[in-house]
Order: C-alpha cells, then structure tokens, then sequence
C-alpha cells in the first residue's frame, strides 16, 4: 500500500503507527534479563543495611546490585564529584533514590523480588519546602548565576507607574508516553551495546565510556526511535549505568524499564520556581526598568541551573535592567531542563508583568509590547538577525478576533462563562552547532543521509530529507536521513531548537558538495550541466559517490543577536461559578525564519501549545514535605492536557528566511511553541474574569478564591 | 511471585460458594481498580474469581421498575436506549466518569466498590488508615485538596470517587445483594457508610457477599436533570465536587427535586435538606442560592480543600440553573 502521499508528510510515520517502528524496550535479545530498582524509602540519610537474602534466593533472580557489591566502574573510584555515583555511595539524597537493583530471568520475578529487599537507615532531617527555603534565611544555601545589571539596579522604584509581582511555578514532569530506561550488553573484550532511549547517542557513548573507561569506539549506542523526550533524555542517567553495570557483573544483557512513578524522581523535572518582577514605566507607557529576580529549585548532590531570567534582558526596551538567579538546593531529585527550560519559567512571569503593567496604565498590552519592542538588542546592543514581532503582532491579532477584546476585564459574557482574551511572547536562542553528515548519492536515483542525531518526535528525518531534495531535485522518498546510531558522523544531542540548524547546516554543505561533484563528472564526460546525477553516474561507471561534511558553529554571534521569536494569543472562558477555565481560541505565530518542513513545524507548534495549556492549567507535580514524596506521581493525578482540553490551534508563520543565522535560513522552534504560552493564558483569565493569578497551574480553587 | 489463583466461573451459586469458602479471595470484574491495586501492593488477593461470565449484564424496565445486573459495563449503561430516555441523569454521571476505554469495561458492581484515590492510600510507604488502620491519615496535614469536607472523622477524609454512585443516589436506586444465605436488598444511599474510626470499611457489603443488580424506580426526573462534574481538567479526571440534580417542574414550582454531590464526602451526598426546602417553592436562583446554603450545614474544610466550601455550594446552584433551564 503506498501511505506517501505528500512530500510534507513524515517520513517515519507509517512506520510510528503501524508498530514497525522499533523503541528500544522492544528488542529482544537472546538471553535477556531484566533489571527492577529498588529506591529509597526516606529522604535524606545513611543505608545501614541492605538485606538480599531472600531476594536472592528468589525464583529467576540472578543477582542484586548495591553499593555493598559495588560492580567496578573505573570512572566511579575517585571520591567526590557529580553526578550522583550510584552504587558507589551509601547516602541517600532523596526519597525514591535508586538503591539496589535486582536482575532476575523475567521482569515479574525482578519486580516480586524486589519487593523482598529489605533495607534499614540512619534518617538525617531533611528539606523540600521550596518556598519556605526562600524566605527562611537561615536555609538560605543560595547559588546562582552571577547578576545582571544594566544602567541603574531597581531603577523601577522610582517610576511614575510601578509594579511589583512574586509569580510561582510548581514541579513539573516530563513524562513522555514512552518510560525511560535502557538495554544494555556487555560483552566479550569490553565491547559494549545499549539500546537506549536518548536525545544523545554520542553523548550516551560518552558518558558510558567515561564511567567504566573503556574508549568509546567500543560502544555502539543505539536509539533510533524515542517515544518523547522533552529533555529528560538530554542526560545519560544514574539508571542507565546501573544497568550497564549489570550487565557487565553478569555477563547478559539486561534490560530496564522504569515504573510511572520512578518517572517522578528518576529522570529530572522543570524545578519549582519562584520570580519577583519589578517593573516601572512613564504614565505613557515607556519602560523605565525591569528588576527579575528568579529563584529555581536543585538538589543537593547535583547543581542545575537554567536561563530563567534570560530573555528579560533584550525582549523590551529599557534602559535599565537588573537580573538575579538563585537556586535553592533541596533534598529532591536533580531537575534538567524541560521543553523551553528555564526561558518558559522566566516568560510567565516576564509576560505576566508586562500584562499587569499594560493594565495600569491602561494601554492595550498589544500596544504596549510593540511601543517598547526594541530595534536593536539592547543587551549586547547589536542587530538581531532577523525580528519580525511587529508582523507576528498583526497577523496574529487578525486572526484571533483582537479587535473583539475589551481593555476592561470581565466586560464579556456569555451566559455562566466571562470571555478573556490574552497574548505573550515567546524567545529562544537561535543557536547552531557543529555536526557531521555524511551523503551517499547513489546511481539507483537514491541519496542515504547519515549523522549520529536523534528524532524525539520533532521530524528530524523529514526535515533533513526536505532540505536535501530542494537541494539536489530528488524526490523525499527517494531520500533516506539514518540517525540515532552512535556509529554514524557526530552530531551533537538533539535539545536547544539546533538540530534543523546544526545538523541541516552540514545536510546543506552535502548536498552543496554533492551538486558540484555532479557537475563536474558531467563537464569531464562531456555532459550537459543540467543532466540528472542518474546518468551522470552511470556513464562514469560509478555506483554511488560519497561526502562527509562538518558544519561549525555561526561565528556571527558577534555582529548579530540571533533569536527565534514566536506570539501566543488565547482566548479562554471562565466560568463564573465553578472558576472551570478553558481555552477555547489559540493562535501561535512562529517567527522562525524560512519552515523547511511545514507540517512537521505545524505539529510542534500544536505540541508546544498543548505543552503550554498544561503549564498553565493542569500540571503540578505535589511533593509531600513531611516524608520528601510525591502523591500524585501516577497520571491519573498528575494531568496532563486530554483531547478536551485543546481547541483547534492556527499555526501561523512569518516564513521569512534568516541566512545569517543558517544556510537554510531557519530557525529552530521546538522551544518557542512552548515558551510564553502559560503567560497568555494567565493574561487572558485576568481580561475575563480581573482576577490575576500569579500561581501556576490556574486551577478552579484558584480562579474561584482569587 | 505473589502468586495467586484464579477461577472463573459463570454461576452465581458457584461464586458465592467460592468465596464464603476462602476469607482471602476476592472476585474480580473489570479489574480497572482492583489490579492497579495489586500492582502498588494496596492489596494482595490469593484468589480471585473472576465473575465477568457471570450472567448478570442485563438492563430490563419491569413493573416500572429499571433492573441493571452487576456485571453491565458503564459503557453499556450509559448508552442503553431506557436509560438515555427515562434516566438520562444517571447516563449523564457515567459520562462523566474516568475515560472511554475504562468505561468500557468498568462494571456497575465494581464501580460502587471502587476504593478512595486519595494519594496516600495508594503509598504503601506513607500513613493511611484506611489501608493499614492505626498508621495515621496522611491527608490530615498534608494534600487533602481532593478530600471530604462532609462527615469527615479524625481517622479519614477520603472521598468516594465514583460519578456513578452520585447519579443512583440521586434516583433513589436500590441494590440487591446475594449471598450464600440468599438475598436482600438496601437502599442504595445505606450501600456506602462514612468512615467514622473504621476507615477500612468502605461500605456495608459483608464479607462473601455478591451485588447483583440495581433497581431503580421509574419517575419523571428525564426532562429536568443535570450531572455537573467540576475538575482539574475536561476529561480523565475525578471531581473536585459534582452535583447530580434533577427537577419535576410544574408552572414553574418545584413538585419534586433530587439533589446529590460527589467529591465531598466517603460516600455519594445526598442533600436532603435542600431537596425538601426546594419542593413546592419557585424554581429561582433565589432559592437555588438558599438551598445551596443549606446543604453547606456542617461542612468542613481542612486546609487544601477549603474552596471546596465556596465550590460546592455554586456547583449546587449551576447544577439547578442548567437542570432547570432544559426544555
Ligand atoms: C485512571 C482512572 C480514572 C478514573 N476516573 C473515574 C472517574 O472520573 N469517575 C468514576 O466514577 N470512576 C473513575 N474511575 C474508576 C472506575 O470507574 C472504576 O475503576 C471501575 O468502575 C471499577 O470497576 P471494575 O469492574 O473494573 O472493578 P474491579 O477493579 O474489577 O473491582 C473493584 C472491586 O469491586 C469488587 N467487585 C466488583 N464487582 C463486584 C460485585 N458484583 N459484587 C461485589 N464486589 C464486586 C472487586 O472485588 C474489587 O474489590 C477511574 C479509574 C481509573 C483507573
Ligand atoms: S484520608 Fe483516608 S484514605 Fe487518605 S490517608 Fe487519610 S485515612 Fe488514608
């Protein structure tokens, strides 16, 4: 059956949803055991004692790995250091910290067994009150970035119209559809296999040869489909190595697959965070300064720290400007970065402020944005290298109906529901790595693009075959871009919004290379410069030619302020007696440059506005600050948007090509579908209903009490 | 392993026979609640009888009276013909309950029997007294956004989770229970019990007992009736508080009215006292707001879930507005 039917289509997506394609729990391979962690019932202290006796002696367990039989790990000798060294360390940081884990012939019996491990403690008192940290001096253990000062610090105090805000953000979680985990095989004289799923196979490789030393050539890491990643595949983590370790005590291959809940602690989060904005203004609307102070939540044992207060630096035009992070280590699991990482934090309350400001000064917040949009950066005060905010803007407002808002909150109603409407910026570097691709143009009419990248769902394939077939006028199923191998060319781990830009960069000079080596076989034999490379090859006898080609990195970081800019407008409803919100209207507008590959770009703005209603309506991860543990760590509790949270979403792009930041002229966008969204919601429930909810999620209790 | 036995069995002697035999065993319907039960170690079962081939699906109006076997699906339930035309209140309540794939094998039986979601119940590491009695009650002072504010006890705030159970409160359902010893019949609102200081004991079915079916009489409450279910997200998500209410209308006076909430209390609310300040008088929002103040009498937040005293009594009156409103 041909399913091919539109050169937009993805070319992976028959495969996702006919079950061809393979996720790296689904290898079977032959004498495969299976790994189930024990984890820590406290939060912080010593393990006095771990008894394996009877899980030992369980059916079909094969062993139990703890910090008591620690199995070597070369790179783990050495004393101190993070990350957390699992098995090499007797202290428990956190509650559900991976303490032991049992292997045992089939999954059931790892998982019964152990249930069989019994485990005592010295309990040390512990801290995971976030907020309580913060205003507590004396917990105050307080490590940030250094700050950021331009023109006079606190300049807001003294303007003609202030305002003064504390915005808050719980734990959020990744959790993909898909559970982490991890094969692994050990092998004969060191060489080693994993099936992982990972935003990094080069940076899995390393990681792994860097624990066991052992050099990386021996590793072959393998992930060529990941059911999401969000960022929690950005790292190579504890787990992972227990589980190589494993498998390399027991000579078998050994498989891990996290439960639901461990997905809560195991594998990172967004960190809980908590934004003081200052901003002043003149009585007509010009901003005079912003003060941001941001404080995020880390873990004790690990340090993470995100771009918060970033984009407060060059999003508005003011003068003066001052940026404080912080972050507050706490007896929890270490965050890592969450699609639109810090930057998605630090927009709702940036974005919220700007609203609140608008408001005081009774300007339409539209108006206000645009009033104080800057021309040029005015942090690094040099050219961006492509903005185009102020079309974003019109477009945008037409096509949700701006025209239909009321400066007044709460002045339209329709029946029990008030009707709000809201808007915010969103802001991501647009950065470009350094990676490898490798093109083999066959004279079978086929061209295989090869790099080390990975796919976490954007479309990376489809994105690279579109540019190729632009490029070199071959047809995108006669394109094949393999990825997600460690063996392939280096690329860097797929996170950031870089890939289309790192990795097309080098499928571009490629099939640049490409190009002119055709030509030239077609001038040496005598052919037309125009003839198709079919026939170019064949008459020079040759099967295929072959180029590997390494893009670097933009060196015009000096001259240019590059950045992908998207708008988010919503309208909501608000019910009047249940404080039910719903977003009833979305238009995201991408302002990312020339869209190489429009449906997949589609579908990540619609993935990052269902991200967004999530953030700013349903998810919170509750942490229990007596015992350090989570209540709701399942998904019935823990909400993620459903298919009746999310309405139609328009997709609008400026599409206008940015060649300084790329040969393609794109942009990346994977973050920007998300960042700013949360605020444009929390806008909108303010223009319904006048209550503003500086609290995320703006859940009914909220609404109905604000 | 924890192993465990599994039977199956499609005569209801035979179940009953099964499980007055062996105080461990426990049947099995949908398996929606009890295996993710299992699974977190809440409960450990050495038997199970799987009663799904048990022949108690039917769904039959006789002498005015609907019968619902035990077994029907709440998918099946809330799509039959009867129950969308005379009892579309309770077809409402199972729309609104978990998702479609649960809703198509979740049992009626199982669904009355359905235990807490309260987070910490399903901890084994954490307090509850309600799966180990004397550990304490981890809700008390901590998240309890989700819990009770009616007829709470020191021992346990939980809530009754089902959408269902509000929805047969509120037609004034009875159950009819069989055991070895034959059957009897209850009222369904005595089905579930509040927790008082055994928390352990969601209801009042005894040990070897099997539901069989539900009864509810015919009555007039098909044209004015309305399930509110507020929560945290549109679908797949369990009540913050819910109100099924129904009205019989004539010129406008309230002739008869039922009124029940979910999400408040360890087992579905009725509001008797607001059902009979309602009846004989106007269906306005004046006494809607009045009977919504009523059935506030003794409700107690206790923290997290003190909006539920604000959330609650406006459920109330939306709930009656819209009921009142349908054509
Ligand atoms: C994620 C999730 C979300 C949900 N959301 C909602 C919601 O929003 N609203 C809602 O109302 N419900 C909700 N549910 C609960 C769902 O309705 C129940 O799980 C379901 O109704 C249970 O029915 P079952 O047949 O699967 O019961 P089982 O799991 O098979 O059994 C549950 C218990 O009932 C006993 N039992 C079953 N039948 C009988 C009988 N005939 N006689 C005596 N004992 C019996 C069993 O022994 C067992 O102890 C949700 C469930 C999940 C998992
Ligand atoms: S409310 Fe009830 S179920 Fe929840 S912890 Fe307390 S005793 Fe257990």
């Amino acid at each position: 059956m041909e399913f091919f039917v539109d050169e937009n289509d993805r070319v992976d997506g028959v495969d996702k949803v006919t079950g061809k394609a393979k996720y790296f729990a689904e290898y079977q391979l032959p004498g495969l055991t299976y790994g189930v962690l024990v984890t820590s019932t406290i939060t912080k202290g010593k393990i006095t004692t771990i008894d394996t006796k009877l899980a030992k002696s369980a059916p079909g367990v094969l062993d139990v790995l703890s910090h008591l039989n620690k199995p070597v790990a070369a790179g783990y000798e050495q004393a101190g250091g993070s990350p957390m060294k699992i098995f090499y360390t007797d202290q428990v940081f956190f509650n559900g910290q991976p303490i032991a884990l049992v292997v045992a012939d089939t999954f059931e019996r790892a998982t019964y067994a152990a249930t069989l491990v019994k485990v005592n403690y010295e309990k040390e008192a512990f801290n995971t009150d976030f907020e309580n940290s913060i205003k507590d001096a004396k917990a105050k253990k307080l490590q940030g970035q250094p700050p950021y000062i331009r023109g006079v610090a606190d300049a807001y105090k003294t303007a003609e119209v202030k305002i003064e805000q504390i915005y808050t953000m719980p734990v959020e979680t990744h959790n993909p559809m898909e559970l982490h985990g991890i094969i692994a095989d050990w092998c004969a004289n060191d060489q080693v296999t994993v099936y992982a799923k990972t935003q990094g196979v080069k940076a899995a490789q390393a990681a792994i040869a860097n624990v066991f030393k052992i050099p990386q050539e021996n590793i072959q890491v393998n992930s060529e489909f990941v059911g999401g990643g969000f960022g929690m595949a950005l790292k190579t983590w504890p787990i992972e190595i227990a589980t190589v370790m494993a498998s390399k005590h027991l000579k078998k291959p050994v498989k891990l697959v996290v439960t639901r809940d461990q997905m809560f602690t195991m594998v990172g989060n967004r960190p809980a965070a908590y934004q003081k904005v200052g901003l002043g203004a003149t009585k007509d609307g010009k901003i005079t300064g912003i003060t941001h102070t941001a404080f995020g939540q880390t873990a004790t044992y690990e340090n993470f720290t995100e771009g918060v207060v970033n984009m407060t630096k060059f999003m508005y035009d003011s003068e003066n400007v001052n940026t404080n992070y912080y972050v507050v280590p706490l007896d929890m699991s270490v965050p890592i970065w969450m699609r639109g990482p810090g930057e998605a934090t630090g927009a709702f309350a940036l974005e919220s402020a700007i609203d609140e400001m608008a408001h005081a000064l009774d300007m339409d917040p539209l108006d206000f944005r645009m009033k104080n949009d800057p021309e040029i950066d005015p942090a690094k005060k040099i050219p961006f290298s492509s903005k185009n905010i102020k079309e974003a803007y019109k477009l945008g407002s037409a096509k949700i109906g701006w025209s239909n808002r009321k400066n007044k909150p709460g002045s339209i109603v329709d029946g029990a529901w008030q009707i709000g409407y809201g808007v915010s910026i969103g802001v991501f570097n647009a950065s470009r790595g350094r990676a490898s691709v490798k093109g083999i143009l066959k004279a079978d009419g086929t061209l295989v693009l090869q790099s080390a990248t990975s796919d976490i769902g954007p479309g990376t394939g489809t994105g690279m075959g579109l540019i190729a077939s632009r490029l070199l006028n071959i047809p995108t199923n006669k394109i094949t871009f393999e990825l997600g191998d460690s063996s392939l060319p280096p690329a860097p781990s797929q996170g950031g919004s870089a890939t289309l830009s790192t990795v097309g960069t080098a499928v571009n000079d490629v099939c640049v290379s490409l190009k002119s080596t055709i030509a030239e076989l077609a001038a040496n034999s005598n052919m037309d410069a125009t003839s198709n490379f079919v026939d170019v090859l064949k008459k020079n006898n040759l099967p295929m030619i072959e180029v590997t080609k390494q893009s670097q990195s933009n060196q015009q970081g000096k001259d240019y302020s590059m950045y992908s800019f998207s708008i988010h407008f919503v309208q909501v409803k608000v019910h009047q007696l249940t404080g039910v919100v719903k977003v009833s209207k979305i238009v995201s507008v991408g302002d990312s440059g020339k869209i190489v590959s429009p449906k997949t770009a589609r579908s990540q703005m619609i993935g990052g506005a269902v991200g967004g209603i999530g953030m700013a309506l349903t998810e919170e991860a509750l942490l229990d600050n007596r015992y350090g543990r989570y209540v709701n760590n399942n998904f019935a509790d823990y909400h993620v948007p459903v298919h009746a949270d999310v309405p139609e979403i328009d997709v609008i792009f400026i599409d206008k090509p940015d060649f300084i930041v790329n040969p393609m002229g794109a942009k990346g966008m994977g973050e920007i579908a998300l960042i700013g969204f949360a605020g444009a919601v929390a806008n909108a429930v303010f223009n319904a209903t006048g209550k503003r909810i500086r609290s995320l999620p703006i859940t009914p209790d909220k609404v109905l009490e604000g | 392993m924890i192993n465990f036995q599994y039977l199956r069995t499609s005569v209801v002697k035979t179940a009953l026979n099964l499980l007055a035999k062996d105080p461990k065993a426990t049947f099995i319907a949908g398996g929606t609640n009890l295996v993710d039960l299992m699974k977190r170690g809440v409960t450990a079962p050495e038997k199970l009888i799987d009663i799904n081939h048990l022949p108690l699906k039917q769904i039959e109006l006789k002498n005015n009276v609907l019968r619902i076997g035990a077994l029907t699906s709440n998918s099946a339930l809330a799509e039959n013909a009867i129950v969308k035309e005379k009892f579309p209140l309770l077809m409402l309540a199972l729309q609104s309950g978990a998702s479609a794939q649960l809703r198509n094998v979740a049992t009626v039986g199982g669904n009355m029997m359905q235990r807490t979601r309260c987070g910490y119940f399903y901890d084994t590491t954490m307090p509850c007294n309600k799966r180990q009695p004397g550990s304490g009650c981890g809700a008390i002072g901590g998240y309890n956004r989700m819990h009770a504010i009616f007829g709470t006890s020191e021992a346990c705030i939980a809530v009754h989770p089902s959408d269902m159970c509000v929805g047969l409160v509120a037609l004034e359902a009875q159950v009819v229970i069989a055991s070895t010893k034959g059957e009897r019949k209850i009222n369904f609102i005595d089905f579930h019990r509040l927790a008082g200081t055994t928390p352990e004991k969601d209801n009042n079915l005894q040990k070897g007992e099997l539901i069989v079916r539900l009864e509810i009489p015919l009555n007039n409450l098909n044209k004015n009736f309305h399930y509110l279910k507020v929560r945290d997200r549109s679908s797949y998500a369990f009540a913050l508080v819910s109100v099924a209410a129904a009205l019989e209308l004539k010129d406008g006076v309230i002739s008869n009215v039922r009124l029940a909430m979910g999400g408040v209390a360890h087992k579905p609310w009725r509001l008797t006292a607001s059902e009979n300040f309602l009846k004989g008088k106007q269906a306005t929002i004046a006494n809607f707001e009045a009977a919504a103040k009523l059935a506030m009498n003794g409700a107690k937040g206790f923290g997290e879930n003190d909006f539920k005293l604000k959330l609650a009594p406006n459920t109330i009156i939306e709930a009656l507005t819209v009921a009142k409103a349908k054509a």
